[in-house]
């Protein structure tokens, strides 16, 4: 059974290759079928494996399937290989079981779209370069499924090519996720050339000790993988392309921005844990980052109107809460969060997907209202899941994940009462946000009526992330309210447990209430301000503060002024510089030459034989003085 | 008798000066007639009667009627105003300067050979008879081709689609 | 008949030019027509001339061929000039340029 995981990535694979060879000639019940069915069977397999993998573990905790080798060079070869343990099972779990949930949904949402066969290409392909990446035994196969995700990410973002806005959302997303996919680029460069391998097995093994002879070297490394991850994962400074990436259908939203490839960066990181490890510094910063950007993407989903960018800034803010999570330690917490969060926030989207849909693609929030009593099911999961992203006590998988991530930026050894501190005020202004847009959109007089309800395939993934997002948390309760650790058990097979510091262990139960407060207390303030009092909301929209957070807090004026406005000055100058000149010159004298030669042809019969005539002359001259 | 070679060969010139200074066509065109039957006094005297016969026969007497056939379709005579004032001295300078310049040259290159006194002896038409059907039976051919070519091409590029019928191009010219 | 041979030539040579000069000069098709007749009869006249000199029957072959030549030349050139009348409605061949560049 285990030696079939080289299917998991190669069935999707299979589909992208099948529909994007005939997928136009395909009936469309056909297209959707090789589309949908590869990711399923890949979901199938993934659960069976994952099922012999917990039962029967294999020696040491990890399986390798090795394929063929890529590259041999010297002592440099890499293989194509797969590397399945415990975190690559959840990975791998989510992304394919999300994904056929994703592609089921995609059926209905895409099914009048003339595009319908690329789309399920390229979300296979998709699917397929993330499986990749997640189970990469080296690192330069992971930077080839890095490479795929961000490809497919420009794909489907600019899905409906013929919008010029889609491509330059998709080329801003591209570009800037080029710049971190550079610097993990140079810091794989660099940490080969410390540690003479790529392979990821051996750089656990060998990392700690070869690093720690030089400090400077881990900081680099280590600051170089974290760029890579932060623009891979939409973090500050590089998050500014997430919100416009919302261009695409919301099934892709949903998959790549979301659940999947945002969190590519958390697996990176996790994965090499190692490396980390060994510099505090830069633990510290990830931490930092993570914090920062929870709090300023969750200001920013405050204030917008798309509902869809409030799911953009929403998922950017929690993304930095398992940021925050890696940089104080807690790998398990991570990973958790990550995997709750794919749950609710493809729920998340998907429902926003139908509501737009239903509404005929209107996607400001302040022009629907009252679809609870017209959408009913969609209204019911939305609801689980935003309460589940608010992270309502203990019914919500949303407050485990959450609440764990809380519990151990206090407690943890890296972690700081003021990372606890920035995360309690992320879940407060999370509910805020979270229940204005449930508000706004579902409850209130309805401004637009729905032209039509969604249909079975839209529902059933919906109904399943959604009793998903409510029971998934209760494989990991925390010591205070049953002290179940499944998940993270079986996480810690491969990443190291948290160091949580002695002091502060007691405390645990008072910090959950707070937070618990803090939730609930969210919800309170977004209903006595959007619910009781509608037009207070617009009032709030209007003002100045609100503007600054509608645009992110400036982050594209400010990346426009000083990066993109001086290079699109230089390359103006720099398109008439003098080399330029020079062949332009030389055409420029061909064609002058040119004009003056045509002047002799004038058409008139008489000039032709005065040249006849002079010619005649001159070679007369010529032959009788010579 | 070289008195007459020389009145010939002047009423040559001039009246083929006079040919290309009128405005009228018709008269131009008397006026080459008068130049080839000079020119064919001027072969008679140079020993080629044969020649002579033919310029006047068919040059003046065919190619000649057809210009004034083809003037007469195009009945020009209104346009003789506008050739008089087309006809401004000025005009005359350039080419007349390029082609004395042209003429100066020949008659260096032409002076630079030595010819003697020679005496003329007429060619017979026998003679040339025998040469033509002998030596150059392959350009009678070949003539031939291209007269025929000529008829050909006239018919075709003179043909009127519209009303009136008649062919007004002939071929006249032939050798015997 | 004791004309020098050359003095035939330079006749021949004074026509040809003056039938340059009005090639040149003339914008009348036509005009333009008759001055190449008149430089045709001077190359005849060329022609014969050298072949009286060495009295042999080959100038007067020559100007046969000549006569030939210009006969079909001048058919096929008056048909064309009837036809430019046709479509340009003048002979002036300064105005009928479309061909320039």
């Amino acid at each position: 059974m285990m030696t079939l995981l080289w299917l998991i990535p190669a069935l999707p694979l299979a589909g992208f290759l099948m529909l994007a060879i005939g997928g136009t000639k395909l009936p469309r019940l056909v297209a959707g079928i090789i589309g949908v069915g590869s990711v399923g069977l890949a979901a199938f397999l993934s659960l069976a494996i994952g099922v012999v993998f917990i039962t029967a573990p294999p020696v040491g905790d990890v399986f390798v399937q090795h394929l063929w080798t890529w590259i041999d060079i010297g002592h440099f070869q890499p293989s194509v290989a797969f590397r399945l343990d415990s975190l690559s099972l959840v990975f791998v779990f989510v992304v394919t079981f999300v994904g056929f949930l994703i592609h089921l949904y995609s059926l209905e949402f895409m099914k009048e779209d003339e595009g319908f066969s690329r789309f399920f290409a390229w979300m296979n392909l998709f699917v397929c370069s993330m499986l990749i990446l997640v189970l990469a035994d080296n690192l330069l196969l992971l930077y080839l499924g890095w490479e795929g995700v961000g490809l497919c990410s420009f794909l489907l973002i600019g899905f409906w090519y013929k919008d010029s806005s889609n491509g330059a959302a998709a080329q801003k997303a591209f570009i800037i996720t080029r710049i971190g996919d550079a610097a993990l680029a140079i810091g794989l460069f660099l940490l080969f050339w410390e540690v003479q391998t790529l392979n990821i097995d051996e750089i656990l093994e060998n990392a700690p000790a070869i690093l720690s002879r030089n400090d400077n070297v881990i900081l680099a490394i280590g600051l170089l993988l974290l760029v890579g991850a932060v623009g891979k994962s939409a973090q500050l400074p590089l998050q500014t392309w997430l919100p416009d990436a919302m261009a695409g259908p919301s099934p892709v939203s949903a998959l790549i921005h979301a659940a999947t490839m945002v969190t590519a960066g958390v697996y990176l990181l996790s994965r090499m844990h190692v490396v980390f490890e060994l510099s505090p510094l830069v633990m510290q910063t990830i931490a930092v980052i993570g914090a920062a950007t929870l709090l300023v993407a969750g200001l920013s989903a405050l204030a917008q109107r798309d509902i869809k960018r409030v799911l953009a800034y929403s998922t950017i803010s929690q993304v930095g809460y398992m940021f925050l999570a890696l940089g104080v330690g807690a790998w398990s917490a991570a990973v958790f969060h990550f995997m709750i969060h794919a749950f609710f926030k493809a729920l998340l989207f998907l429902g926003a997907g139908a509501v737009i849909a239903s509404l005929h693609h209107e996607h400001d929030m302040f022009k629907m209202g009252g679809l609870r009593k017209q959408l009913p099911v969609t209204f019911l999961t939305f609801l689980i899941a935003s309460a589940s992203l608010a992270a309502l006590p203990i019914i919500t998988a949303g407050f485990y994940s959450k609440d764990q991530i809380l519990w151990f930026s206090w407690s943890s050894e890296l972690g700081s009462p003021w990372l606890w501190f920035t995360g309690l005020l992320g879940a407060f202004i999370t509910a805020v946000y979270t229940f204005r847009m449930v508000f706004l959109t579902f409850f209130g007089e309805a401004r637009q009526q729905v032209t039509h309800t969604p249909g079975w395939k839209i529902k059933v993934p919906l109904v399943i992330l959604g009793f998903l997002s409510l029971c998934g948390g209760f494989i990991e309760l925390p010591h205070t309210l049953g002290n179940l650790h499944l998940f993270s058990g079986f996480t810690e097979r491969t990443l190291p447990g948290v160091q949580v510091s002695e002091a502060a262990a007691s405390s645990e139960w008072i910090l959950q209430l707070v937070a618990a407060l803090a939730a609930v207390g969210g919800v309170g303030v977004a209903y006595w301000a959007f619910f009781r009092k509608p037009d207070n909301a617009l009032q709030v929209q209007e003002s100045t503060w609100a503007g600054f957070l509608l645009r992110g807090w400036n982050f594209d004026r400010l990346y426009a002024t000083v990066f993109v406005n001086p290079v699109v000055w230089l390359s103006g100058i720099n398109k008439n510089d003098f080399i330029n000149r020079i062949y332009d010159g030389i055409g420029r004298l061909a064609s002058m030459v040119h004009k003056m030669l045509s002047r002799t042809q004038n058409g008139k019969i008489r000039w032709y034989a005065m040249g006849i005539v002079i010619g005649a002359v001159l070679t007369l001259t010529i032959v009788i003085l010579l | 008798m070289e008195v007459l070679f020389y009145i010939a060969s002047v009423i040559a010139i001039a009246s083929s000066v006079m040919t290309i200074t009128r405005a009228h066509a018709v008269h131009a065109l008397i006026y080459m007639v008068v130049s080839l039957l000079s020119v064919a006094v001027v072969f008679y005297l140079l020993g080629a009667p044969f020649v002579a016969a033919l310029e006047v026969i068919i040059y003046a007497g065919a190619i000649m009627v057809l210009f004034i056939f083809v003037v007469m379709i195009l009945n020009m005579g209104s346009a003789v105003e506008q050739e008089r004032k087309l006809l401004k001295p000025g005009m005359w300078i350039i080419p007349a300067v390029l082609s004395l310049i042209l003429l100066v040259e020949f008659l260096y290159v032409f002076l630079m050979m030595d010819i003697g006194l020679v005496n003329h002896e007429p060619v017979t038409p026998k003679a040339v008879g025998t040469s033509l059907f002998s030596k150059y039976l392959l350009g009678v051919e070949i003539t031939a081709l291209l007269l025929m070519a000529g008829i050909v091409g006239a018919y075709h590029l003179g043909k009127r689609e519209k009303k009136v019928v008649h062919r007004f191009l002939k071929e006249e010219g032939e050798t015997e | 008949m004791q004309t020098p041979a050359e003095y035939s030539m330079f006749l021949a040579l004074i026509l040809f030019v003056i039938g340059l000069i009005g090639l040149l000069v003339r914008r009348n098709v036509l005009f333009m027509l008759i001055s190449v007749e008149i430089m045709l009869n001077a190359a005849g006249l060329a022609f014969v001339s050298a072949g009286a000199k060495w009295m042999q029957p080959d100038g007067q072959v020559a100007f046969i061929f000549i006569l030939a030549v210009a006969a079909a030349e001048v058919s096929v050139a008056l048909a064309l000039v009837l036809q430019l009348f046709k479509t340009y409605k003048t002979l002036d061949t300064d105005s009928t340029n479309s061909l320039k560049d």
